[in-house]
């Protein structure tokens, strides 16, 4: 079911596209990845969608009804640009955001409670945000993201200005609350985290999308049809052998024979090249090359110019 | 509505609770009453510490003249010469040696050290009066006769009211009006400029997008104003509570009554100080017959009329810039009528039914300066009064309308430094 759906948004400042006619949609309990280089858009994307700014033309629908005043409550937002007030204490904090996102006072204390136990931050309760360090502070943003707990999670950069061991904490965390049931939409330039955690992505360029898809499929459509494989036999021989559609990208000499990268042309087989291979030698190992998503972006980028 | 007030009451709360705000509280009050109590203080000191005087009168006229007052005493010296008290003088206990010559014309005051002017001119005055006298004496006429000639007058002031005649003093207005003027003044800058503070701190702290995801930027900029409004309001009452009690309470322990102070003070405004000690008879009667109901409810209405138009200028001008550097070209436009309307006091005191005191009392970014201090002063009428209200209140939607249209732009832009052209775009998004 598709929770969030965007219909031809365009947002204008000035003469300046931010979002041309960009189309999406959410599905209900998936991670979501929403990407793109510096200035794409997303960030206008996603104040759109927390009613911060309103588009110049198209519709949001969240859970099927037009976006209004009163999914605030249903929707959390870490913001990349992270900040809480540095002379109130945390306790004192924490409850604030609770209640203005609707959260009545005594459950949002409870619920504040179970969280900072969870992340074993109870006493900090009473200390000043500026007394903490700044890792420190963005646990203290994160609980009081996902305080209400809100069916729709918006998290932009949330692993930035983590230690990897904290990285780590959190991503179990954004992984346990998508068990719970949240759908999650996730905004990174760190790519290794989106292949880790993204169930679909959107890669929006200069204010258009120009790719989108399940990350499996998206990868698989950048795929160039290069393998990777462990040969230990009469190298030349068998290079010789090999028709033209065989292109040997490169050869590593390695302990127990050589790592070659070979791309396949235009409709040949696997099969074909490995009984090749297995005359004149061993296989020892053999795979595809799937681009990581980090060449998928950069490949996606460039080609939309 | 409930969000709004979770906003006011952060605001508020915070604030309240800051050291600062603390000390301030107890800081102003102490000021003002040692303010007021250092004058009456320092008088009572004066009095303690004696002159004593030695004179060497060889004209022999002086010594009836010269009489002890209760700051100043004097000695007379027959047997001893100048010189006899100049060896001796430091253990001799005098403060001063006064010499005046068998012809009564050069008179000559010897000390150790400086001699206090107060000596100086009583001794002068004395001597004057008393050749002034007998001069005319000389020209055959009496004493009786001097004394009958000079007059003393004083005008007392009566309004006719309603309720009857009533003692009033325009001195009571202009101070009263005065410091009216002086705080409303001081608590528009001061919280204004809190209100931008905090515009800036959630805008550099990027806090404001997280709360602008749940709340809209217009209840987030008003509850702030009327967060800080209510601590301003809060501080005020303390400081009157709390001058209140040190006067009531601490300065009797010091000896010093409340009418002291109230003359003490009184003669120490420039204002009054050439006004005769009859006139301050006037003063606490007239105080009574103020108007003390409209008086502050004007007051309030003014206070809280202008802080609110200010500060949704100085909302404004938080949102649209960075730092609290980038301020200074967007504060000097909105303070320079708030700095005018205060140096206009000073000249619509004199006269506050004149033509620029009617029109700054009109004008909205004048208006909460001017128009207390002439309700104060009993110089404006009903009509003039409600009509100002009107038009401040009609302004503040206004500043408020385009504040908020600042405000709402201006808290999502970084990093650009905003020109006055960029501010009248965002006024059209």
């Amino acid at each position: 079911m598709e929770i969030l759906q965007a219909k031809n948004v365009v947002k204008k400042f000035g003469d300046f596209n931010a979002l041309t006619d960009l189309s999406l949609s959410v599905e209900e309990g998936k991670i979501f990845g929403l990407l793109g280089p510096n200035g794409a858009g997303k960030t206008t994307f996603i104040r759109i969608i927390n009613q911060i700014t309103a588009p110049d033309q198209g519709e949001i629908f969240l859970f099927g009804e037009k976006l209004n005043h009163n999914h605030i409550s249903d929707i959390g937002y870490l913001p990349e640009e992270r900040g809480l007030y540095k002379k109130m204490t945390v306790g004192e904090q924490a409850l604030y955001f609770a209640q203005l996102k609707g959260m009545n006072q005594k459950d949002a204390k409870a619920e504040l409670v179970k969280w900072f136990r969870k992340f074993e931050i109870m006493s900090w309760w009473h200390k000043k945000v500026e007394e903490l360090s700044k890792g420190m502070q963005q646990k203290v943003q994160f609980i009081t993201t996902v305080i209400h707990r809100p069916k729709l999670l918006i998290f932009d950069e949330p692993f930035s200005g983590f230690d990897p061991i904290n990285a780590d904490l959190l991503k179990n965390e954004i992984l346990e609350l998508k068990k719970e049931g949240a759908t999650i939409i996730f905004s990174t330039h760190n790519m290794e985290s989106v292949e880790q955690i993204c169930d679909n992505i959107v890669l929006i360029n200069k204010s258009k999308k120009i790719l989108e898809g399940n990350v499996y499929d998206v990868k698989q459509t950048f795929k160039s049809n290069i393998f990777e494989l462990t040969f230990n036999g009469h190298f030349d021989k068998m290079r010789a052998s090999l028709s033209a559609e065989y292109e040997i990208l490169s050869v590593n000499e390695i302990k127990n024979g050589s790592k070659i990268q070979i791309k396949i042309l235009n409709g040949l087989s696997t099969n074909e090249l490995l009984t090749k291979m297995i005359s004149f030698g061993s296989v020892s190992s053999f795979q595809e090359l799937i681009p990581s998503m980090n060449e998928v972006f950069i490949k996606a980028v460039n080609q939309a110019g | 509505m409930k969000k709004i007030i979770l906003i006011i009451q952060r605001e508020y709360i915070t604030r309240v609770k800051k050291k600062s705000f603390i000390v301030m509280t107890i800081l102003g009050p102490l000021l003002m009453a040692a303010l007021m109590v250092a004058p009456v203080f320092f008088a009572t000191m004066e009095n303690s510490s004696l002159q004593k005087v030695a004179v060497i009168d060889q004209s022999k006229k002086y010594e009836k003249v010269l009489v002890n007052t209760k700051t100043i005493s004097f000695e007379f010296i027959k047997d001893k010469s100048v010189e006899d008290i100049k060896k001796d003088f430091e253990n001799s206990g005098y403060n001063a040696l006064l010499t005046i010559p068998e012809n009564d014309k050069t008179y000559t005051v010897y000390s150790d050290k400086q001699v206090e002017i107060t000596v100086i001119s009583y001794i002068e005055d004395e001597i004057e009066k008393f050749k002034e006298t007998s001069n005319l004496q000389k020209d055959g006429i009496s004493p009786e006769q001097i004394s009958s000639a000079k007059e003393n007058i004083y005008i007392s002031t009566i309004k006719w009211t309603n309720e009857g005649d009533e003692k009033s003093s325009p001195v009571v207005g202009q101070i009263v009006g005065f410091i009216f003027a002086i705080i409303i003044y001081m608590f528009i800058f001061m919280y204004g400029v809190q209100v931008m503070r905090g515009v800036i701190e959630e805008k550099t702290s990027r806090i404001v997008e997280v709360i602008i995801s749940s709340v809209k930027p217009f209840q987030l900029m008003l509850g702030k104003i009327v967060g800080i409004a209510m601590v301003a309001l809060t501080q005020f009452l303390l400081w009157i509570i709390l001058t209140l009690i040190i006067v009531s309470t601490i300065l009797p322990m010091f000896g010093v009554s409340g009418g002291q102070l109230v003359n003490q003070n009184a003669q120490n405004t420039e204002i009054v100080q050439n006004a005769s000690n009859n006139e301050f008879a006037d003063i606490v009667p007239a105080l009574l017959n103020t108007n003390w109901t409209l008086l502050i409810f004007v007051f309030l209405i003014f206070f809280i009329g202008g802080y609110l138009l200010y500060a949704s200028m100085f909302a404004a001008i938080g949102s649209a810039v960075d730092n609290e550097t980038d301020t200074q070209q967007f504060m000097l436009p909105v303070t320079i009528p708030l700095i005018l309307a205060f140096i206009m006091a000073q000249g619509i005191m004199r006269d506050p039914v004149g033509d620029m005191a009617f029109w700054f009392s009109m004008i909205p970014f004048t208006s909460p300066i001017i128009m207390p201090m002439r309700v104060a002063m009993e110089s404006a009428a009903i009509w003039e009064i409600l009509l100002s209200a009107f038009i401040l209140i009609l302004t503040f939607f206004g500043t408020v309308w385009v504040a908020a249209k600042i405000y709402r732009t201006g808290i999502l832009m970084y990093g650009k430094k905003i020109s006055y052209k960029e501010l009248w775009k965002w006024l059209r998004y």
